[in-house]
Formats: C-alpha cells, structure tokens, sequence
C-alpha cells in the first residue's frame, strides 16, 4: 500500500503520528514524514491514521 | 439469515464513522443511517476557520466549498442505507420511528444526534442572529461577513473566539462579550486565558469579560451595566444543548447526553448506544465521572468502541472491560494553533514548562495542567509538533494505570 500526505492541505495536527507512529513521524524541525511503501500488517494502522486526520490530507491506494 | 440490523441516527462524524466501523467488524450487519440534515456526512471545525472564510469570500463557488468538507468515507455505495434528510422523532418498542412515519425495525440504536447551539433567552433583531453547528448556518453567517460591518459575538468558548479571529481576518470591527471572567477559561484555566484575551485584544477585538447580554435592539445590544454596542451582526455561541429529545421513552438517562458504560451501552437500556458529541462516560485515565466531550476526535474513539461493543455480543462475547481513550482538540486563532491533549479542564494547576504566555503567538508555549499534583494535560500555543509529542508521551505514561493489568486495554 502507497502512503501520500497533501502537504498543501496537512496542517500538522499531528494525529497522524499518534495514530501510527511506525509511518508517520515529525523530524527535528517539526516537519512531516512517512514511510511511502508499507505492508499489508501496517495497512489498519496507515487507515487509523487517516480516519484521525481532521484535514483528510492523508492518500492512501 | 442475516447480521443484525442497526439504525444509527445522526449522520454526521460519529455516525459516519460508527457505520465503517460497523461494517469492518460485522461485515453482515444491516446498517441504517438517519440524518436529518439534507448534506452528506462533512467536517464542522472548518466552519469557524477556512471554511467559512472561502464562503464570505465568495471566489470560491459554494459547491465547491462544501465539497472540501465531505467526510471521506470507506463505505462502498449501497453498503449501508441512507437516510438523509428525515429526522428520527422517537423509539417504539425498540424500533426507530421516523419523521415521515417509517419505523425501522432495529436490533441495535446507535445516537449520533450531536448538540445545537443554546440560543440566547432574549428577543428582538432576530434576522441579524446566527448560530454555527451547521453548512446552512455557515452559509447564513458569511453572507453578512463583509468588511466593515460590525459584529457581535456572545459567548467566547473556543468556537465565538475563532469566528471573532476569523472576522477580524476579513476586515470586521469585532466585539466579544463573556459572562465568565476571561474567555475559554474552562478549557484552558485562568492563566492561558488571560493571556488569549490578551492576544485577541492586541488582534483588534474588544474583548469585554464578566459582562452579560440584557437588550437586543434594532441595530445594539445593550449590556448588564448599560453600555451600548451597536451590532449589524450578532453571533450566538452560548454553548450547547444535546439533541437528545427523540430518546425520551428509552429508559436511557438523558441528564446531560447520554449516560453510558464502558461498553458505551445506554444505561437502562440493552441496546441503545452513543457516541460522539452527546455521549456521556468516564473516562479512567482520569477519574469515574462520566462526562461529555465536544472534541472532533470523540466521534472517532467510540465509534470504534460502539462497533466493538456490537460485534463482540453478536458473536456472543463480551467487548473488553476498559474504555480509556486519549482526548485531543486542536483550535485555530489568528493563525496560531492551539493544541490540547488529555482534560487540562479538569486541572487546578498551570505550568509554563516552555516559553512565555505574553509572547504567545510570538513563540511557542507549552503548558502542563495538574490536579492534585498529578499531571491531566498538556497544551501547546505554537508549539512545534515534534515537541507537543514528546510532551504527550510524558502525558501518555503520567496517566498509565499503575496495575499492568489495566494498561493493555488503554487506547492511547
Ligand atoms: C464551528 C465548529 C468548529 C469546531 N472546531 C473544532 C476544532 O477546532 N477542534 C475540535 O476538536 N473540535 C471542533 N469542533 C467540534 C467537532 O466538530 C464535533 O465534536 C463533532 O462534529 C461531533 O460530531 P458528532 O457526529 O457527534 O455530532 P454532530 O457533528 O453535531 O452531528 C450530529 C448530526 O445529527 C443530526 N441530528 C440531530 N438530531 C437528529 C434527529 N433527531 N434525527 C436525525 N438526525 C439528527 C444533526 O443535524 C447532525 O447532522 C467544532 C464544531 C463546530 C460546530
Ligand atoms: S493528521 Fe493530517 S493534518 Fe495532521 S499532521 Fe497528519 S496528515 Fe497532517
């Protein structure tokens, strides 16, 4: 499964990062970053966290 | 033979998401979802901020708005039924009756009914007042949204404080009237609301606290000590009442929402549930008192515990005992965010671990809340997300149930 974040619509609430701290994290600068190519076992996970994302910027296919 | 049937009634994000859940867990299950709203399913939080923003604007069109607010949903099409546009008037005998006269025959009822605004006890100008929960009454709004005009909002919890943001952004005079001693004080303690009205201040609001409403004239309001506001515009945001009237006759205690138990089972019913806006539990991570929470992420927390609580008696199981999930809210002013983790409304005290509140907008603020010495929450003004997480991890492991028991079932 493909993991995109819209960065033109990510506001950094950060939900993202609670919901699946495997895939999504915040670097040293509090920018956003994620593992773009997950399995099968990490696919609930990446959902979790585009459920909790209040922007829907998280793409996944 | 097939799955249950459940009628969940309130369309809206706890519905929305109690309806995918459902289908994840049961993918047998023969769900119904009742909205009165005529709109699919969309997202509230930008109707005090961008969202209502664009409408005022008027580039974009009012479609094309809207459509940035539909919830995206992982439902296919036909896999639930939809109800939209009918109201749910009642239960009888366990089933859902509806405002055209349909009764949905149920196994299970999810409420997903949300709260409305509380309106102001006071008549008079009732065409320049507005309310905001819904896409209609943000349409209404924005219409009178132009610069220039002056506006007057009543109440300043954290929806009144961001139209009051969002105003000023578009050219209005604006004037925030507080019955309470500084605005969002009970969310945010007295401190860090103090200096949020001080931040509004310096934004261009009169920001007008300890004050109540006791006229509403032609074009003014009139305050409690006389003094004379003249409004084209008022904005109500008083707080909020749960639409809880169609559950009278459940048998479901209807205090404040709904009250429930840690399956997010009514109590005194068997097979009414809530979720969202109007439900009503404790929360262990803090105490036994069961309580309602207005967040955006409380739809999602107990939609996933209510398909839970569903599919686990449906296979004749029980769900697991605990229900402990981690609020969040995050709110937007002038292009600061303000984001909060755990309940700092239930804290006594206030620590600044970082920054300085009079600089807030300026540089980031982290703020620690306790009660009883015990850490409950944590918000940060501006504050680098990377940061806020660590300082919610701290959060996370303070509010850890001692007994390792217990710790395996809190949703963090
Ligand atoms: C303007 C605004 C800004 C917000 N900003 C933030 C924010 O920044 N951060 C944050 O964390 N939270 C925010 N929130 C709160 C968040 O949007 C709510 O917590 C969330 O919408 C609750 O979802 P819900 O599905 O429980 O209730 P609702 O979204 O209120 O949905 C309830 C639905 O049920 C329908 N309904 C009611 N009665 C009936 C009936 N009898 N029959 C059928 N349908 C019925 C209603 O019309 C509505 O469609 C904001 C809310 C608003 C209004
Ligand atoms: S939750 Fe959404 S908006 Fe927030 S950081 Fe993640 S992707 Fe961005």
């Amino acid at each position: 499964m493909k993991v995109h974040v819209d960065m033109s619509i990510c506001l950094l609430h950060g939900q993202c990062v609670i919901a699946a701290p495997e895939i999504f994290s915040f670097d040293d600068a509090g920018g956003l970053v994620w593992v773009a190519e997950i399995d099968e076992v990490q696919a609930g996970d990446a959902e979790a966290a585009s459920d909790a994302c209040p922007e829907q910027a998280i793409v996944l296919g | 033979m097939g799955g249950p049937r459940i009628t969940i009634v309130g369309a809206s994000l706890a519905g929305l998401r109690t309806a995918e859940a459902l289908m994840a867990e049961l993918p047998g299950a023969r769900v119904t979802l009742v909205g009165d709203e005529p709109h699919l399913p969309y997202n509230r939080p930008p109707l005090s901020k961008d969202g209502i923003e664009a409408l005022a604007q008027g580039e974009t069109p009012e479609t094309e708005v809207f459509d940035k607010l539909v919830l995206r949903s992982k439902l296919a099409p036909g896999q639930v039924e939809m109800r939209l546009g009918t109201a749910a008037t009642g239960i009888e005998g366990g089933d859902v009756r509806l405002a055209d006269g349909t009764l949905i025959r149920s196994d299970w009822i999810v409420a997903a009914t949300g709260i409305r605004p509380r309106r102001l006890a006071l008549s008079g100008a009732m065409d320049r007042r507005h309310v905001l929960r819904s896409f209609d009454d943000a349409r209404a709004l924005a219409a009178g949204l132009r610069p220039g005009a002056r506006l007057v909002v009543i109440g300043a919890g954290f929806i009144g404080c961001e139209i009051a943001a969002t105003a000023r952004k578009l050219g209005l005079h604006v004037t925030l009237i507080e019955p309470a001693p500084q605005p969002m004080l009970r969310a945010l303690g007295a401190r860090v609301a103090a200096a949020m009205a001080a931040f509004h201040r310096r934004h261009g609001v009169t920001v007008l606290t300890g004050r109540s409403l006791e006229r509403i004239e032609a074009d003014r309001v009139i305050l409690d000590d006389g003094q004379a506001i003249e409004a084209d515009l008022i904005v109500e945001a008083l707080g909020s009442l749960p639409n809880t009237e169609w559950l009278a006759g459940s048998g479901a205690d209807l205090g404040d929402g709904v009250l429930l138990d840690a399956r997010l089972i009514a109590e005194g019913t068997e097979n009414l549930l809530a979720v969202g806006d109007i439900a009503r539990f404790a929360n262990p991570l803090f105490d036994a008192v069961p309580r309602r929470v207005e967040h955006w992420c409380v739809p999602g927390q107990t939609a996933k515990r209510a398909a839970e609580t569903i599919a686990a008696r449906t296979r004749g199981e029980d769900p697991a005992p605990d229900f402990a999930p981690m609020p969040s809210f995050w709110s937007d002013q002038y292009g600061l965010r303000l984001q909060a983790f755990g309940a700092p409304t239930l804290a006594e005290t206030q620590t600044v671990v970082e920054g300085d509140l009079s600089r807030i907008g300026a540089a980031p603020v982290i703020v620690e809340y306790a009660r009883a010495g015990q850490l409950v929450g944590v918000i940060g003004l501006g504050a680098n997300p990377a940061t806020l997480a660590r300082h919610r991890a701290r959060l996370v492991a303070a509010l850890a149930p001692s007994s390792p028991a217990l710790s395996s079932n809190v949703t963090a």
